[in-house]
């Protein structure tokens, strides 16, 4: 089995964001970068399967060429190589993004018998690229999944519902997008970390287009500015939360 | 023409989807164009959407459609948008509503905006839309017709209210075989779980990575039970398998708002407020004050969990037997 793993490299923002001046990112000079919890338990689920299955791993991303930084992250979990698909920084909409990645993969030499993508991106949250991606091969596609089963050439996908659950059979090559809990992903070890380094990554450098989902402006929304009342400190302050119980009539 | 996707279960009509054909009246009022409806599968609950303001209700016949089948409900989507010139095609942004939209997108080769909560007709079509789970706003162009958007549930409630003559027209849509090869099988239900859901609780007590480890929230459970609430929990104790997933409180865990939250040993990053944001009442228990989540919460105890906890039990115990 060869698996792809679809990652995007975004800021971790901490307490608040700050928006920059001309108001189309984040202000991220002084954060860390990390990927969506979606697609962590993604890349795990792939080493899970390359380990029991035989195969290989790749993780691929679009973005800046630091994003390699989260491709080595996910090299020292168990990935075996990466591809990055340079951007000047700027983000690509669900389309022009959809398209480089299927593009990559129909000129990659590997014919990956599973991809899988996060359900939504962390920051753009768009539903889409992962679908788009799917139409873009041929191949039949699962979405919001938390099971993974593999037998046969087949897989079988379980899609929690408000009702319960939901199977989605489908031959493979197939593309699936999951969601956080779908398994606990490992730490890297530092054996792992020194691996990564001489892992393969291979780079590609598409032209933008023109996005059709144009973004103009970000903003964080406007909320009842809050400061937390001390009650007090340690147990001494038990007295003083029983009140507040009594008042919104949790008691 | 403004046009809405439809979904349901077991004959009846999702809210979130109620909630979006009420946008789409107002759209369509003002734009003095009619409001049409696609419902796929089940007829039966055509008839309701009259009273909701719906001039046509086009109803997509086909075996497939006993199970949810999103590739061919999006065919038969792309199959009524063309025939009949629709200019804003919207629905739900719940799971389903989502999906079928992207794959819409994916058909017809067109920019989908998800999650929104402003839609602008025009050319191009303005959206404002939620990113980071809600705790960023983005303004954007879609470039394109039809404009395909789904809406955030709650952006409106659902209303009855127009004059929709509520007409049905059937019709069977062409579907290609891969269109079939992604459709659900109905598994056996999850067990039923004792307790108050998550979702639905009214006091959840929540543990952060402050806690400490797995046996750190036993004294959480007692509270909570104490409340007649549940527990909740943030990524680092899922991560570090403390507790399960399903009580995650977040943008990648369950989105709450319950009577009471109460916040012990969790820092308050953006990605963990997203889910509880709006609880009407926020209670933190924290050894750091200056920590984040200080700007989100009503009342605060400085201090250590582990200490604080087991006083704050015994208060609430006197005060119930009192
Ligand atoms: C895209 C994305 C999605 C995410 N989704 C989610 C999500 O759904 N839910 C979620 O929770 N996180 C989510 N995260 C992770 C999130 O960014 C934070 O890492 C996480 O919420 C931090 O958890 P925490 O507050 O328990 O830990 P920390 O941030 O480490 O905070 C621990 C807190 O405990 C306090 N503390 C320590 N010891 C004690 C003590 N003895 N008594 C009292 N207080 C003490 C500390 O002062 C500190 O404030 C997501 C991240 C990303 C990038
Ligand atoms: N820039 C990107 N690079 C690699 N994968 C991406 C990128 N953007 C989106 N994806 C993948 O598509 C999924 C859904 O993204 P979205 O449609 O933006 O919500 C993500 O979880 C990733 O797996």
């Amino acid at each position: 089995m060869d698996v792809l793993v679809c990652i995007k490299r975004v800021p971790l923002s901490g307490g608040k964001f700050t928006i920059t001046e001309d108001g189309l990112d984040i202000e991220s000079a002084k954060l860390g970068f990390t990927i969506s919890p979606h697609e962590e338990v993604a890349v795990e689920e792939a080493v899970r399967i390359a380990e029991k299955e035989g195969g290989s791993v790749t993780v691929l991303t679009l973005g800046p060429p630091d994003a390699e930084e989260q491709i080595r992250e996910q090299m020292a979990i168990g990935a075996d190589r990466g591809i990055l698909i340079e951007t000047d920084g700027q983000e690509w909409d669900p389309q022009g993004t959809a398209s480089a990645i299927a593009d990559a993969i129909n000129a990659d030499e590997t014919d990956f018998d599973l991809i899988i993508m996060g359900n939504e991106s962390a920051d753009a949250s768009g539903y889409q690229v992962g679908i788009r991606v799917a139409h873009k091969l041929g191949r039949p596609i699962a979405t919001g999944v938390k099971g993974i089963t593999i037998a046969d050439g087949k897989a079988t996908f379980e899609r929690p519902v408000k009702t319960g659950r939901e199977l989605y059979e489908m031959p493979l090559p197939a593309v699936v997008t999951v969601l956080d809990g779908l398994n606990i992903p490992r730490y890297p070890s530092v054996p792992g970390r020194i691996r990564a380094k001489k892992k393969p990554i291979e780079r590609l450098n598409p032209e933008r287009p023109q996005p059709k989902l144009e973004k103009t402006r970000l903003e964080v929304p406007a909320m009842k500015a809050k400061q937390a009342q001390v009650l007090g400190n340690g147990p001494d302050a038990a007295p003083a939360v029983v009140e507040i119980f009594k008042q919104i009539g949790v008691i | 023409m403004v046009l809405v996707l439809v979904d349901h279960e077991n004959g009846e009509i999702d809210e979130a989807s109620l909630q979006t054909v009420t946008y789409g009246r107002e759209l369509a009022t003002a734009a003095g164009e009619p409001l049409e409806a696609l419902v796929v599968g089940d007829a039966g609950v055509a008839g309701e959407l009259g009273a909701h303001g719906v001039a046509t209700v086009h109803v997509a016949v086909h075996d497939a459609f006993t199970s949810f089948a999103p590739v061919a409900a999006a065919r038969a989507a792309s199959e009524v948008a063309s025939r009949t010139g629709a200019s804003v095609v919207l629905a739900a942004g719940s799971p389903r509503g989502n999906e079928v939209m992207a794959h819409l997108g994916a058909l017809t080769d067109l920019p989908v905006a998800a999650d929104c909560v402003t839609v602008t007709p025009g050319s191009p079509t303005q959206v404002v839309r939620a990113r980071w789970g809600g705790s960023l706003i983005e303004e954007a162009n879609l470039h394109g017709s039809p404009a395909l958007v789904t809406l955030v549930p709650h952006t409106v409630a659902a209303e009855p209210g127009g004059s929709g003559a509520g007409e049905v027209a059937k019709f069977t849509p062409e579907l290609a075989d891969a269109d079939l090869l992604v459709v659900a099988k109905q598994a056996e239900a999850a067990d039923e779980s004792s307790g108050v859901s998550l979702a639905d609780a009214k006091v959840v007590v929540s543990g952060g990575r402050g806690v400490g480890s797995a046996e750190g929230f036993a004294p959480l459970e007692e509270l909570a039970e104490l409340l007649g609430g549940t527990i909740g929990c943030s990524r680092v104790v899922t991560g570090n398998g403390w507790r399960p997933h399903t009580e995650q409180v977040g943008q990648t865990g369950t989105k709450i708002a319950p009577d009471l939250y109460i916040a012990c040993g969790i820092s308050g990053a953006t990605q963990h407020i997203a889910g509880c944001r709006n609880s009407k009442t926020m209670i933190v228990i924290n050894t750091d004050p200056e920590a984040a989540i200080m700007g989100y919460a009503d009342y605060a105890i400085i201090g250590d969990v582990g200490k604080v906890l087991p006083a704050i039990i015994e208060e609430t115990r006197k005060a119930k037997a009192g």
